[in-house]
């Protein structure tokens, strides 16, 4: 991996705290919470953040820039108590924050983005601009008052972002995912622009989860994991390996399945699909695959190499440009995502916020949510409100949903139970071929043990699934054959039963293709949990 | 269950009873600044509610009113602002006059047909801007608006003597329709009036909505598209067909909006046809939380207001202004839009500590049961 040695940081002496967190506990219906997270960032250096998507670093972040109260603990600024109810309180004790989507007016010059806002520090005109001058100098930020916004690129843009926030007298920054839309030299770039910045006495957080970056950049290590802090790390005593380690934990339940129930019926049959995005380029191209009754296709791959497109075209968001999806023979290319549900479609959507609940309404409404033309929630024309109801209790029972009563809203029950009751609603219709999106992400243990036997158990009589996570351990775990998307294409197959998650991490970023087979790495790897790759995301 | 249905009803009341009690005091600063009693309007209003013709006035207006609300709140349930009522209903009010002034059927197809006029002239007018927004993606909002000018401009144009219209004096008529197409009303006798007959439309229309809404596949598909647009549309709702329905049907019922007066009392189409009754009924749809039921009550409160106010102009020993009645419906507005929103945030952040603390007491109960070592422990209580 791409561990630098970090000697270009400063020395490391006692340095005084600027921020500290103690005891941060943030309870929120749905999603997964904080949960008493410790952290302390001293003076003057850059202290990275990491964990998963959805381990809770945005939610403490938002609890740090005053956008959101936490429900316990306390925030500490530069040796006092301090309690944000807004950004600009935050902003007030010198915390700034750059967000991971720029927030710039593209048709305004970098001198007006900048004092947008606060227009009383320095004024809109000559003062401001000797002000940006003299900041962009101090810290070599290069930034030309009087360009345009629209005309600069990425990494100038982040540079105005973090101008605009020095500008306002912020001594602690956050950085969110900064180094998420930069191409590496650039990267380099930002991090020259923050070891200014700590050597200024200023101090950074910097939230990532890509662990070669944080251990080249970072003085400081916190890992989150599940919404608590799980550790602090000293970056050039670990390695990437170790914070993985800390990241995933190792303890989770293993996702492996028993003896292969794949048979030779084919169910689902993508032949040649071809997406095409706005203007003509291809976001699927030559996709082509079986999957079997009782088998459980794992597609790994970095987020956004067309696994949302895929999953679309095949529950029929998105209308095939080329190419054709036969279910059990019958072609489907052409259906309405309703009628690929009635045929026997079951979809665990990836975002089960934005696509597979209606948050304000109950638990019941919700179960019929996808499979309002069929029983038990219709009868005919009508809906069937005491059918649905009471499917509703046997799920709530079946798959131990917890919850107070099917009456609640589906956005005041937690994020594992409302996945419960979606895989239950998919599984009552009796599938022939599921889609299943990042089933377990941000759940807890014991419903992503839960969802794993669900799954198992369909496999076993005959369903098809398609697998789609980010958490490799549970693709090997859970499937009987793996592809690679790398690009919108299929670009590599692997044996789940001897692949190890590096040697899948590698074709997922495009330098392995075909049949990737496994060389036998020293007694390392065998049984502990394997470090998910630098670059996953 | 109980409990949870208590709570919900107090949420869903909160809100339109936090807006009245803040229109009736702003109101009551408005008179005080003024130098006038702070009570007695509201005292005179309140005392019209004993007189039956009054009553009769409030339930005809209302069930105008209510019709109307119920074509804004159908567009609400979709996540669509119909603000082309006003021009639906006038549209169809006027086509059915024409064509009630021009045939003549038995009554028992006269009606049928007249009705029908007023739907599908209502639902053609709005399925203009449903049909723009589904392939152009034109907002319904400012297409609808557009269309309120484009009707207005219309009517004028086809009520002119030389088109289809019948100059009577200075103003310009439908001409007067055959009496098979009359709806009579019940008379109540001569000092109070007769109630329309379509008042019983509204009724009906009600009982529709609220089946059609929460007892159909098409209602839920409905509600789903409205809460969500992208969950519908993962469910195989289809988001375009929606939206196109939902607007014919909003501008179907404006349609009708018009007829229990026209039918029950007008019988012609004129220059004195209510106007800004459709926007008037998206108030009217806010303060009833596009509730069939909460629309009903809202309804009769605004033809209260109307009708009642009408005594503050004789009022003794001095009148008072009848604008004191405007004054209010246009604060409750404003308040309802307030008062709604501070009632959702305040149920949220209930909602949400509830949840926090029956999370906070099972991460106890579990913490105290674990014995899987410490991490996994924190995994379980950090949910």
């Amino acid at each position: 991996m791409c561990a630098i040695d970090a000697s270009s940081s400063p020395p490391q002496t006692e340095r005084a705290t600027a921020v500290e967190l103690a005891g941060i506990t943030k309870r929120f219906p749905g999603v997964v919470a904080n949960h008493d997270i410790r952290l302390r960032v001293h003076e003057g250096t850059v202290h990275a953040l990491v964990g998963e998507n959805g381990a809770g670093k945005s939610t403490l972040m938002k609890i740090l820039y005053g956008m959101q109260k936490p429900d316990e603990g306390t925030i500490t600024v530069g040796g006092t108590r301090v309690s944000f109810s807004s950004p600009a309180d935050a902003i007030a004790r010198g915390i700034g924050m750059v967000h991971q989507h720029f927030m710039l007016a593209d048709n305004l010059t970098v001198l007006e983005n900048v004092v947008l806002g606060s227009e009383k520090l320095h004024g809109i005109g000559g003062a401001a601009r000797r002000r940006i001058l003299e900041i962009s100098e101090r810290y070599g930020l290069g930034v030309r008052p009087d360009a345009l916004v629209e005309d600069l690129g990425v990494a100038d843009r982040q540079r105005v972002e973090i101008l605009k926030v020095l500008y306002r007298g912020a001594r602690i920054l956050i950085l969110d995912e900064p180094t998420a839309v930069l191409v590496p030299q650039e990267v380099d770039a930002l991090f020259d622009n923050l070891r200014e910045l700590t050597s200024e006495g200023l101090s950074v957080i910097f939230i990532s989860h890509k662990l070669g970056e944080v251990l080249s950049v970072a003085d400081d290590i916190t890992v989150i994991r599940r919404g608590t802090t799980v550790g602090t790390a000293d970056p050039k005593q670990t390695t990437a390996r170790k914070l993985a380690e800390m990241m995933v934990g190792s303890q989770l339940p293993t996702p492996e399945t028993a003896e292969s129930t794949v048979t030779d019926r084919p169910v689902l049959t993508v032949d040649s699909l071809r997406l095409e995005a706005e203007g003509g380029r291809a976001v699927l191209d030559d996709i082509t695959f079986t999957i079997h009754a009782g088998e459980v296709l794992g597609l790994a791959g970095v987020e956004g190499n067309g696994q949302t497109e895929l999953i679309d075209a095949l529950i029929g968001l998105r209308p095939a440009d080329s190419g054709a999806i036969h279910l059990e023979g019958e072609e489907i290319t052409s259906w309405a995502t309703r009628r690929r549900r009635e045929a026997g479609i079951g979809y665990i959507p990836e975002d089960r916020h934005r696509h597979a609940l209606l948050l304000d309404s109950p638990l019941w409404e919700n179960r019929i949510l996808g499979h309002v033309t069929e029983a038990p929630n219709a009868k005919g024309f009508w809906l069937d409100p005491k059918g649905a109801q009471a499917d509703t209790r046997r799920i709530v029972a079946e798959y131990d949903v917890r919850t107070p009563g099917i009456d609640v809203t589906a956005g005041s029950l937690s994020g594992g139970n409302q996945q419960k009751l979606i895989v239950g609603r998919e599984m009552s219709h009796a599938p022939r071929f599921l889609i299943a999106a990042h089933p377990t992400r941000g759940v807890d243990v014991g419903a992503q043990a839960a969802i794993w036997d669900v799954i198992r158990e369909a496999r076993r009589e005959g369903l098809a699934v398609l697998l789609i996570s980010a958490d490799l351990d549970e693709l090997i775990g859970l499937s009987d054959t793996l592809r690679v998307i790398y690009n919108g294409r299929l670009v590599a197959d692997a044996d789940p039963s001897s692949i190890t998650s590096e040697e899948l991490g590698s074709a997922m970023t495009g330098a392995a293709a075909g049949h990737l087979e496994h060389t036998e790495a020293p007694s390392a790897a065998s049984t502990a949990p394997a470090a998910p790759e630098d670059e996953a995301r | 269950m109980k409990k949870f249905d208590k709570e919900r009803l107090l949420l869903a009341a909160a809100g339109p009873v936090m807006a009245l009690v803040a229109a009736i005091l702003l109101t009551s600063v408005v008179l005080l600044v003024s130098g006038r009693s702070p009570i007695e309007p509201y005292v005179i209003m309140g005392e019209q509610l004993a007189f039956s013709d009054v009553q009769v006035l409030i339930v005809n207006q209302a069930s105008l009113y209510y019709i109307a609300a119920l074509a804004v709140a159908l567009g609400f349930r979709m996540n669509l602002f119909n603000i082309g009522v006003d021009g639906q209903y006038r549209l169809a009010a006027m086509m059915t006059a024409v064509v009630g002034a021009n045939i003549a059927l038995p009554a028992f197809l006269q009606i049928p047909l007249l009705l029908l006029v007023a739907v599908l002239t209502g639902a053609f007018w709005a399925g203009i801007a449903g049909v723009l927004k589904v392939t152009r993606g034109v907002s319904e909002v400012v297409a609808t608006i557009m269309l309120n000018s484009i009707a207005t401009a219309l009517i004028l144009y086809l009520t002119q003597a030389d088109t289809w219209g019948v100059q009577v004096g200075n103003n310009r008529t439908t001409g007067e329709m055959h009496t098979s197409g009359w709806i009579p009303g019940i008379d109540l006798g001569p000092d109070v009036g007769e109630v329309y007959g379509l008042v019983f439309l509204a009724v009906v229309l009600g009982v529709l909505y609220w089946l059609v809404l929460n007892r159909t596949r098409f209602g839920f598909d409905l509600r789903a598209s409205g809460q969500s647009p992208e969950a519908a549309k993962a469910s195989g709702a289809d988001a375009k067909r929606m939206t196109l329905t939902a607007m014919l049907i909003s501008g179907g019922v404006a349609g009708l909006s018009g007829l229990p007066l026209l039918l029950g009392d007008a019988h012609t189409y004129d220059l004195s046809f209510p106007a800004t009754l459709g926007f008037t009924a998206i108030g009217i749809a806010l303060l009833g939380r596009n509730h069939p039921g909460g629309i009903a009550l809202a309804a009769l409160l605004w033809a209260f207001l109307d009708k009642a106010s009408q005594a503050l102009d004789y009022a003794q020993p001095e009148p008072y202004e009848k604008e004191i009645a405007m004054i209010m419906q246009g604060v409750i507005v404003f308040a309802v839009v307030i008062s709604y929103e501070v009632v959702r945030v305040w149920g949220l952040r209930r909602q949400q500590k509830r949840v926090g603390e029956e999370l906070a007491a099972a991460a106890a109960a579990a913490a105290g049961t674990s014995d899987k070592g410490d991490k996994t422990e924190k995994e379980v209580a950090a949910r």
